[in-house]
């Protein structure tokens, strides 16, 4: 696992040309615009590339073959939003062994205007055991483990309403989000209920968008353009599908294994970040997320968002970006955590900018807290 | 008449007795004879202990309410039922959980609460369907 500790470098990261409400593009359109744009980024041609990784309705066969490429190595892990992060690592591993040279992450959804879509359906076991109750949608889900969380350790709805808070001081230095204006946690508990204990401003956007990374051998990084990110760690889990199976609501186990997995061959501690990017598609995702992670006890997450902590010019910034919440959310969201992680790494955020960031935690999930993914990314060795 | 809410589709083969159970109302779950476990959703291999010879019980249809969340909208473009109405998941005596809706009781998270004791209510779909709600236990009919 040491062996595999800097072994890559992300050396590309963008997103599609647009961001937002597009009916005029396909999702297939937002897949090459980002690949197209990463691969520029980093300095390198389209044809340079040699491993295509994507997760969502688009096949790795079809990224491949719209872009006119031969990829001698593809993979599809589809297991959610945290997919893209998980392909880090499987790009990782294959880069690692030279089964390819040049590997891109990719990913495209038309989420908000469906353009290019194929229309979802329930498989057997939520069409046969959830369909009939009114399950349908991640918020009808989300709440249960955020409900629990409040009935075990406490926590308030003004406590979720921080999150969205602060992660919107981001979004207001990123001119790429989606939702710019002030909040207040007012705001956030008096904006329309959609399902308890979920007002509208604790649920994330529902966009367009596209976002690719590019990564290839650290000997190979230094010939491109961009100052490469080091993958330090990599870790992945799953641990359910269905929500009744998932064993303690208010833990995620995929959670706490990925992260102790990236933690363990990055060789850091908890101590050692200086920005985190978590996938933020409820307000109670990143708390949570940081208690499984072990970066506190269970029940004290949300107090990471107090005080202005996780703000610009706080101790620990958070979702730099504007998150899930105001920046933007397709649907897949975990391929923007890692771009705005690589952009940290590479000073080029302006007012954004974390100062003196050098390691940088990305953790994501995957549906219902049921798979994760976690990056340990670094401009240094 | 026209449905309110989407029927269970499909049915697979190893949820038969679960859904024939609870037409005749019973709540049948799985439980596997070399651990003793009852679990659920069916399957054909123990969660638990990964053993195959699996057996079916009659459960208690008692429960807590594990937790909840209250709909304001509908999310889900099949589901035809007014909101504002109660998602539920509840844990049966027995140990698994399982979704579904609490009824017979005003939908206001100050009123309703994780734990609070459950019973089973069936709710005849069509001939074929019946669904295990549950209300608060105690509760009129």
């Amino acid at each position: 696992m040491k062996a595999l500790s800097n072994s890559v470098c992300i050396v590309g990261a963008d997103e599609s040309d647009e961001l937002g409400t597009l009916p005029h593009k396909s999702q297939l359109s937002l897949h090459l615009e980002a690949v197209r744009n990463a691969v520029r980024d980093a300095g390198l041609k389209v044809s340079d590339v040699d491993g295509v990784f994507t997760a969502g309705q688009h096949s790795p066969a079809t990224i491949g073959e719209a872009l006119g490429i031969v990829p001698r190595f593809v993979d599809g892990t589809t297991v959610g939003g945290c997919s893209f992060i998980i392909m880090v690592g499987h790009a990782m591993l294959a880069l690692h062994h030279g089964l390819c040279d040049v590997a891109v992450v990719s990913h495209g959804e038309s989420g908000r205007s469906g353009v290019g879509v194929t229309p979802r359906r329930d498989t057997a076991l939520p069409g046969q055991y959830e369909a009939p109750f009114g399950f349908g949608g991640a918020p009808t889900y989300f709440g249960m483990i955020t409900t629990r969380h409040m009935h075990e350790y406490g926590t308030t709805l003004e406590d979720w309403a921080q999150v969205a808070v602060s992660t919107r001081e981001w979004a207001r230095l990123n001119p790429k989000a989606r939702n710019r204006e002030p909040i207040t946690v007012g705001d956030v508990l008096n904006s329309r209920p959609v399902c308890y204990p979920f007002n509208l401003l604790n649920i994330c956007l529902v966009t367009d968008a596209g976002g690719a990374v590019v990564l290839t051998r650290a000997d190979r990084a230094r010939d491109c353009a961009k100052k490469p990110v080091f993958v330090r760690g990599a870790g992945e889990a799953t641990e359910h599908v269905m929500l009744t199976q998932m064993k303690t609501l208010t833990t995620s186990e995929a959670t706490r294994l990925s992260g102790a997995k990236a933690f363990a061959m990055a060789g850091v501690g908890h101590g050692d970040f200086n920005h985190i990017m978590l996938y933020d598609a409820f307000t109670s995702g990143p708390p949570i997320m940081l208690e499984s992670l072990g970066f506190c006890k269970p029940g004290e997450g949300v107090r990471f968002f107090d005080n202005g902590r996780s703000t610009p010019g706080g101790s620990l910034p958070i979702n730099t970006n504007g998150g899930g919440l105001s920046y933007t959310h397709s649907g897949m969201y975990g391929i923007f955590p890692i771009i705005e992680a690589t952009r940290q790494l590479r000073g080029e955020c302006g007012a954004r900018q974390v100062p003196n960031c050098k390691v940088s935690l990305v953790n994501g999930m995957g549906g219902m807290l049921s798979a994760a993914g976690t990056l340990v990314l670094s401009n240094e060795r | 008449m026209e449905l309110d809410r989407p029927l269970p589709q499909p049915i697979t083969p190893e949820a038969k007795p679960y859904w024939d159970g609870l037409r005749e109302h019973k709540l049948m779950l799985p439980r596997c004879r070399a651990c003793g476990r009852a679990f659920f959703y069916p399957r054909v291999l123990c969660p638990f202990c990964h053993g195959q010879d699996i057996e079916w019980f009659q459960a208690s249809g008692r429960g807590r309410l594990y937790s909840f969340e209250i709909a304001y909208q509908t999310i889900s473009r099949t589901f035809k039922v007014k909101p504002p109405y109660v998602l539920a998941m509840i844990e049966l005596t027995e140990g698994p959980r399982m979704m579904s809706n609490l009824v017979g009781i005003e939908p206001d998270p100050k009123r309703i609460a994780c734990d609070m004791p459950v019973e089973i209510v069936y709710h005849k779909m069509t001939d074929e369907i019946t669904l295990p709600l549950f209300q608060p236990a105690g509760a009129a009919r």
